[in-house]
């Protein structure tokens, strides 16, 4: 439980973190809430030479409202969302998702940004980014650019950021209200499956994380749903790859996907 | 009796632990300490081809790196409790060395030792110990370990068979009585292991004094004498005198710290090499790979019933995972802890076990709270409420025709059970009237029925059972092959002011000895709480002792300290006698203070211990002093029994489950303290909750830990635990002085089936029979699918 030696480097501003991972390169880590970085430390699976702590950049911090959309910082700590009455009134969603992540000590450290880019399998914010259809805000050496939800995601642990990138915010439209609904690992209490689903014009969003390597929208449930109503959610796994381990087999996961997509479209 | 006992005093150790002042190993840091970390193996089996510790020894801060080829690989840790075949062959006992010598047999098994300035070093230095292995075929499962061709474990052994045990009638017998039985229940499961998971990890410090020649070992362990007889006599060959062992604080056992771990041992004899006090703590992760697990049986069980419902035999047929190494208790636990509790509270005439115990590449299975009591629980209570269902009678019902009418062991005999035993006392039907007072159970099943209705499935499950704690009488134990005795040492120095202090060999890793001690003697004494301190936990202050396990605390600890209160007792009324110029006869004691009967003059306590120490005008012949030591060798185990129940919901979709309501009801003799013992409920039913619904070590077929951490080993947290309602009887020990039974484990044996029982109570009508524990979603889904598709599973 004593992580490899590093070198520990807090930035200032997101360009001085930027420069300074090309400076290192595959050396460096990013440091934000440390709430998955530090304990795979610990463990050392991971052993970074060099952790860029960006958790005190203040203009990486906090829940702004533009226009139609709202914009969090990338620091912004699952507790301010799940307790934000801007995201409580446009986003629910994902206030929901915040609130239901680990225990109160995980919620006031980590951060929207360090689980966005994690991309754990079984973390909760992905079902409500894909559902909300929200933004993902990157910065690299070339400046910023905008990536769509479902193209962040690619894979497990992985995202389409790319090397020298950081993520400084994630852009929610309002009017993204619904239901999140998540059935716990028993061990970890993270999502076995969580399932999203917001309204969009007559139709529905859903976005269901932990079942597959990489969190989805449930497109064929969101094509059925104006015909079928909650029995679209018989859809929900449809030709994805679930997950298996000793807690759910495929089938299971498939199961609960179907389940907890039918409790969300009858809770909306 | 007095002031004391029977109150719920609060607890006065908590002062301390409440407020971050607890003395734990780990916070002792001596001058000049050094640290320790294990190269621990990566396979469950494998050839160790070679070991390059060059690097490490360059490392920065390296004091030294040991390997199994270094004389530390001549020792090993020995087995306290030799359980032979049935045929007369001796148990089959490996040595288990302090680092792996030519193989490794489980993973997380020490291969190499690296002594750093500082514990991070000692991490990073333990990186680069280069091990090549040869990898080589493993066995995770007990019953496959029997398998013809099953890899061996021990090469030295014609197979993984560490014995092959019986106990009971004779089973030609048993199989007739089945045989002929009007019914049979018929049950395959498997009894989930279990990881420990004391909230202390185990932590040792050996500090190695040249001057003296002495060694002084801080240890968290359950038991300090026991570690430095087996630390001295068996593992390093030290004399005994020569070794100091100390436990303060110790945060939790669950029996995981009574076994002597090769770690201990190893530290002990690298303070020697180094010249430096050597200190090791284990991180969460080595505690899931190093500390005993318990449980892990595959069992087939048989019931065979009368038409009216009475039990008419049981047969029982179990392989027990030893895990790689006998641990120190670990042959008594599936045998003698747990094949004796067959007879349960019922009149079964025939019963029949048999135990084979095989060596597998996992880490060594031993005592788990409760320790094969929970298993022999689960057995039979999941039998009898099975058979109840199948049969079409009330699982109430059914207990009450099979009890063991009431006795008390004074007018009306202990019960001789088949299998060994013999019960002090209990009224089994009394517990479960009271049980069923409690829960309401007519306005349950109406309920219930209202419930399926609305298709929201509902279920009781019931659990009456017996343990035998209050461990144990040595001759039993000896002629059950123990290899130590188990009585308890009780000192009570009264000091010159009549302050009094209590050595107890007896130890409290979390059960509150220092209150419930304290309230016996205060009350004997008729003098102040305040006035009595309990120490424990140091084999220099403590004459000796054989530590806490088994319930034995109160039972066997509490008797040998009211030996020893007994006899100050006895030389005060002398002095007494003396100062108030009458006969011991003539005296009365209450209140703390001798009373000439019928009179009112008296000496007081103080009086007496003053006059003890300044004898001036003191009875002839009398030695001055007022301090007693006492043995106490219990004549019987103790037999603590109860009813519970669980209300659960099941969410059939899911497979989610829910305990709405759990009620305990348990006769543990008289009681000194009730809220450590509801206490020690709660504790021990969160145990068996953790067993029915969450726990389990999982191996790949690898011998992989799948569970390593609390990421995938699931804990019971807060919101997993319901209300837990409690409520006693009161059926006193009829053979020690106390009346005392112990409540420590009752928990834990209780709850698993009487949670299982309710949830197949919950289920059965859609065609559920069994699940295996833990019933996690997934397991509870699977079985609701597989019966609703037509078969009935077993
Ligand atoms: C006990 C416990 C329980 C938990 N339970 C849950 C749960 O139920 N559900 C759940 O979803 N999660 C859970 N988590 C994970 C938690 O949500 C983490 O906080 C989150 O996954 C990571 O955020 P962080 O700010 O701590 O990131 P860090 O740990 O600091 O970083 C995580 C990774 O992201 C990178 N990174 C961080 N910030 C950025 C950025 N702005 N741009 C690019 N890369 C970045 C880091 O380099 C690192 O690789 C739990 C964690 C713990 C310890």
């Amino acid at each position: 439980m004593i992580p490899a030696t590093f070198e520990y480097k807090r930035a200032q501003t997101v360009e001085e973190a930027i420069q300074w991972l090309g400076q290192y390169g595959d050396e460096a880590k990013v440091l934000a809430g440390g709430h998955s970085l530090i304990p795979s430390m610990k463990l050392r699976l991971s052993r970074p030479a060099v952790l860029i702590d960006i958790g005190r950049i203040e203009a990486l911090r906090g829940i702004r409202e533009e226009g139609d959309v709202l914009a969090i910082g990338a620091n912004t700590t699952h507790a301010v969302i799940a307790s934000s009455p801007l995201v409580e009134a446009h986003a629910n969603v994902l206030s929901q998702s915040a609130g239901s992540i680990g225990d109160v000590q995980v919620r006031n450290v980590g951060t929207i940004g360090g689980s966005l880019a994690h991309a754990d399998p079984a973390a909760d914010y992905p079902a409500a980014i894909l559902a909300s259809e929200a933004v993902i805000v990157v910065q690299g050496p070339q400046g910023k650019r905008e990536v769509r939800a479902e193209d962040f995601f690619v894979g497990m642990f992985t995202t389409a950021l790319e090397e020298q990138e950081i993520i400084v915010e994630v852009r929610v439209p309002k009017g993204s209200n619904g239901v999140y609904l998540k059935f716990k690992q028993p061990a970890s209490r993270f999502a076995l499956v969580g399932v999203a689903a917001v309204k969009r014009g007559g139709g529905v969003n859903v976005g269901i994380t932990g079942a597959s390597d990489t969190p989805y929208r449930a497109k064929a449930v969101e094509q059925a749903y104006p015909q079928e109503g909650v029995e679209a959610a018989k859809y929900a796994a449809e030709g994805v790859e679930m997950l298996e381990d000793h807690f759910a087999t495929a089938e299971y996961r498939a199961h609960l996907a179907r389940v907890l997509t039918r409790r969300a479209l009858e809770a909306l | 009796m007095g002031k004391y006992i029977g109150k719920s005093v609060y607890r006065v150790e908590d002062d301390r632990f409440v407020t971050g002042k607890g003395k734990y190993t780990d916070d002792i840091v001596l001058p000049g300490m050094v640290y320790v970390a294990f190269v621990r193996s990566p396979y469950a089996h494998a050839r160790i081809l070679s070991i390059d510790t060059s690097q490490a020894r360059a490392a920065e801060g390296v004091v030294g790196v040991f390997t199994g080829e270094d004389e530390c690989g001549q020792y090993g840790v020995p087995c306290g409790w030799q359980v032979n075949f049935k045929n007369g062959e001796t148990m089959r006992e490996p040595k288990q060395p302090l680092l792996a010598v030519g193989k490794v047999r489980f993973v997380g098994e020490p291969v190499a030792v690296v002594v750093a300035e500082s514990m991070a070093q000692a991490r990073d230095a333990a990186e680069l110990v280069q091990v090549d292995y040869e990898e080589l075929p493993a066995v995770v499962d007990p019953k496959a370990a029997m398998e013809p061709g099953a890899p061996l474990v021990h090469d030295e052994f014609p197979d993984n068979a560490a014995f092959d045990w019986c106990l009971g009638n004779d089973r030609a017998e048993v199989e007739a009585a089945l045989a002929n039985a009007h019914h049979v229940t018929e049950l395959r499961y498997r009894q989930n292991r279990l990881a420990p998971n004391a909230i202390e990890p185990r932590s040792y410090i050996a500090d190695y004094n040249a001057v003296e020649d002495k060694w002084t070992l801080y240890t968290a362990t359950q038991n300090p004498h026991l570690i430095r007889l087996l630390l001295c006599a068996f593992t390093l060959g030290i004399p005994e005198h020569k070794v100091h062992v100390v436990s303060y604080d110790v945060g939790g056992g669950f029996g995981s710290k009574i076994f002597h771990y090769r770690e201990e041992a190893l530290v002990t004899w690298l303070s020697k090499q180094v010249g430096r006090p050597v200190k090791w703590t284990a991180d969460r992760s080595e505690a899931f790979l190093m500390d005993c697990h318990g449980r892990d049986h595959v069992v087939h069980a048989r019931m065979g019933f009368d038409a009216e419902g009475k039990i008419v035999a049981v047969l029982a047929d179990e392989y027990c995972n030893m895990g790689a190494y006998l641990s120190t208790f670990a042959p008594a636990i599936p045998t003698y802890l747990h094949g004796t509790l067959f007879q349960g509270l019922y009149t079964t005439p025939l019963i029949h076990v048999n135990v084979i115990a095989p060596f597998t590449h996992t880490t060594p299975v031993d005592a788990l709270r409760g320790a094969g009591r929970p298993e022999a629980t689960y057995l039979l209570e999941r039998l009898i409420e099975t058979g109840a269902r199948e049969m079409g009678m009330d699982p109430v019902e059914i207990r009450k025709k099979n009890f063991i009418p009431p006795f008390d062991g004074v007018e009306t005999p202990g019960y001789q059970t088949q299998v060994a035993l013999q019960y002090d006392s209990g009224n089994y039907e009394g517990a479960l009237n009271k049980l069923l007072s409690i829960v309401d159970y007519e306005e349950f099943r109406a309920q219930q029925e209202a419930a399926r209705k609305e298709g929201r499935y509902l279920g009781i499950g019931f659990s009456t059972y017996i343990e035998a704690c209050g461990i144990a009488p040595s001759a039993v134990v000896g002629a059950l092959g123990a290899r130590a005795g188990l009585y308890e040492v009780g000192h009570v120095r009264v000091q010159p002011t009549g302050k009094v202090s209590v050595y107890t060999g007896s130890h409290s890793h979390g059960q509150g000895h220092e209150t419930t001690f304290a309230q016996i003697v205060a009350d004997m004494l008729g003098i102040s709480i305040d006035d009595v301190e309990v120490v424990h936990g140091d084999t220099e202050k403590v004459a000796f002792g054989m530590g806490t396990y088994g319930s034995r605390s109160l039972a066997v600890g509490g008797s040998a300290i009211v030996k020893s209160v007994e006899k100050i007792l006895e030389k005060g009324a002398r002095i007494a006698a003396h100062k108030l110029e009458c006969a011991v006869e003539d005296l009365e004691y209450s209140e703390g203070k001798w009373t000439v009967k019928g009179t009112d003059r008296s000496v007081s306590f103080g009086e007496v211990a003053l006059t003890a120490y300044v004898p001036h005008v003191y009875p002839q012949g009398e030695e001055p002093g007022l301090d007693f030591s006492s043995f106490y060798d219990p004549v019987n185990f103790t037999y603590p029994f109860g009813a519970h129940a669980a209300i659960v919901e099941v969410d059939v979709e899911t497979g989610k489950v829910q305990i709405l309501r759990y009620v305990a009801v348990d006769d543990v003799g008289n009681v000194i303290n009730p809220m450590i013992v509801d206490g020690q409920v709660h504790g021990g039913v969160v145990h068996g909750i953790g067993q029915a619904l969450l726990e389990e070590v999982v191996y790949d077929s690898d011998g992989q830990l799948l569970t390593g951490s609390y990421m995938d080993y699931t804990m019971p947290r807060a919101d997993d635990v319901p209300f837990i309602e409690t409520d006693r009887t009161t059926t006193p020990c009829p053979h020690n002085p106390l009346g005392v039974k112990g409540v420590g484990e009752a928990g834990t044996i209780a709850s698993p089936a009487a949670i299982v029982n309710a949830v197949v109570d919950a289920l059965w009508p859609l065609g559920v029979r069994d699940i295996q524990m833990p019933l996690t979603p997934l397991r509870v889904w699977q079985a609701i699918q597989k019966a609703s598709n037509g078969g009935s599973q077993v």
